[in-house]
């Protein structure tokens, strides 16, 4: 397997998912200890339901495409559906040799999402 | 660039095939490798001489003291300290900083004030934030400006009969500026502070003379400049080291205990408590023999010389940014660098597929990469055993870079 896959090439260099959504109905950003990356994950929410999200942050490729795959498999699923991912499904996407020191770059993500739920449930 | 050449097969590491490329070995800023002559002086010791240091009474013990304490000689002479009760032995750079900031951090009072850089490793940052909190001292910064410089007429203006202290890098950890020790510490000490240096970066690629530098404390890694990982130095001078309490107690730090009190032992004792680094120090005193044989100047030479070839390869690459003063004679064996468009983890874990090891991200300093507006930075840093060919392969490597992701 490639270091960097194709997949992580094109979600890098075309991200589908990235932006920012005006009057999110839940937002959160989260830092990677190894790097100080920072990722922000914004969405729309309707029945229980994700219907719009969008991540934005200055990070690796890794981070990056992990973030765009993320929110891809997450658009129009329940909200529960973000406890039920792993990392293991993000790196099945991923497709790429990652090495113990970058995993942090693929869960940070997962992790935002989760916290952005949790904004939306406290709000 | 003979001296890389030489030195290359001291170092058995340097011959290792690294993703299917012999390793080219740019992360010496991080932790240096280790020579045969260090390596085989640490096996020689635990073969031949180890068991515990001090209040030994059989043969082993007081060989392993004397190497111990010939280790301190070896490091006194080397710094240019004036006496070898001021040379404490830490793990390492962090520890050394930890152990002034705790032992001063006890007098400071409220609204006492703490100098330190804007460049500044988060070891000689964090240490004096923890004790700013617990005292209600205040911390200030010298501003960095330029291509990577401090703003010495800002200094002037932080120095206050407030100032305690002012901590400072030798030579940035990123930038690779040589700061001028001796031109802070005189207006520090004219204000009544104290003057903590950071050394990691310095000591094992400049020669470094404490007392000249007008240092009262100096603190240094035996790991980044070719010596064993755990063992590190602190000089402290003389008059100052007498006035603190220990840091930190246990055994070895006293000279006679009662069940609620204690007298501390003597300098340098006192500041060591539990089993020292032995080993360790051992290994640094043969790293130190073996930069003394090469010559401080000529090692300064052999890599200022790799960091203007460096500067010279990397800047005509379409995207590259440089970081830090590009003369190298201001600046220390370290090039910072981004490639445009390129995350500098990215841009790491691809150099490294290619057998090139270099250090990527905000390099523990944080303030510095907010000051710079940046998430982090790619580094090459240099050592004795770095060639021009290490310089030409990196440079091949930065500029496929782009195309690579």
């Amino acid at each position: 397997m490639a270091l960097y896959s194709n997949v992580i090439r094109d979600r890098f260099r075309k991200p589908r998912f990235r932006g920012a959504i005006e009057r999110p109905d839940m937002s959160a950003e989260d830092v990677n200890p190894l790097c100080g990356d920072r990722v922000r994950i914004q969405g729309r929410l309707a029945d229980g339901r994700v219907t719009e999200a969008r991540w934005s942050g200055d990070c690796c490729a890794i981070s990056a495409a992990s973030a765009d795959l993320l929110l891809e498999m997450m658009e129009g699923q329940p909200a529960s559906r973000a406890g039920e991912l792993t990392t293991a499904n993000l790196l099945e996407r991923l497709d790429s040799d990652i090495r113990p020191s970058r995993m942090k770059c693929v869960a940070l993500p997962l992790t935002v999402l989760r916290a952005a739920l949790e904004s939306e449930a406290t709000r | 660039m003979n001296m890389g050449e030489k030195t290359r097969r001291d170092f058995p590491i340097l011959s290792r095939i690294v993703n299917g490329h012999p390793l080219v070995f740019l992360d010496s800023a991080a932790s240096s490798q280790k020579p045969t002559q260090v390596i085989e002086a640490v096996q020689h010791y635990y073969q031949t001489s180890h068991a515990n240091v001090h209040r030994a009474l059989h043969t082993l013990g007081e060989e392993a003291t004397e190497r111990y304490e010939a280790a301190r000689d070896a490091v006194r002479a080397f710094i240019g300290a004036p006496s070898r009760e001021e040379i404490v032995f830490t793990r390492g750079t962090t520890e050394g900083i930890n152990l002034v900031a705790q032992a001063i951090g006890r007098t400071l009072q409220p609204g006492d004030e703490i100098v330190v850089t804007e460049m500044e490793h988060h070891s000689n940052l964090i240490p004096w934030q923890m004790v700013c909190r617990d005292r209600g001292a205040i911390i200030r910064a010298i501003p960095v400006v330029g291509e990577g410089y401090l703003d010495l007429d800002a200094f002037a203006r932080l120095l206050s009969p407030r100032t305690r202290v002012v901590a400072v890098a030798h030579v940035s950890n990123v930038l690779g500026t040589i700061n001028p020790i001796a031109r802070i510490a005189e207006p520090a000490h004219g204000a009544g502070a104290l003057v903590v240096v950071d050394g990691a970066q310095a000591v094992p690629h400049l020669p470094v003379d404490v007392t000249a530098l007008g240092a009262d404390f100096y603190a240094f890694s035996g790991h980044k400049m070719l010596g064993p990982t755990g063992v590190g130095v602190l000089y402290g001078r003389r008059e100052i080291l007498a006035g603190l309490e220990p840091a930190w107690g246990g055994g070895e730090m006293i000279k006679e205990v009662w069940i609620d009190h204690a007298q501390w032992n003597d300098l340098p004792w006192r500041f060591e408590p539990g089993t020292p680094p032995i080993a360790g120090a051992v290994g640094l005193q043969a790293a130190i023999e073996y930069l003394g044989k090469l010559g401080m100047s000529q090692v300064t030479a052999h890599e200022q010389a790799l960091t203007a070839a460096t500067m010279d390869a990397l800047a005509p690459i379409p995207g590259v940014t440089l970081y830090g003063p590009r003369n190298p004679e201001m600046k220390g064996a370290v090039v910072a660098f981004n490639v445009e468009g390129l995350h500098p983890h990215d841009g790491a874990a691809l150099l490294d597929q290619r057998g090139i090891a270099v250090r990527a991200g905000h390099h523990c300093a944080q303030p510095l990469m907010k000051r710079l507006g940046i998430v982090g930075t790619l580094r090459a840093s240099f050592s004795v055993y770095n060639t021009a060919e290490d310089i030409r392969r990196l440079a091949e490597a930065v500029a496929a870079l782009r195309g690579e992701l």
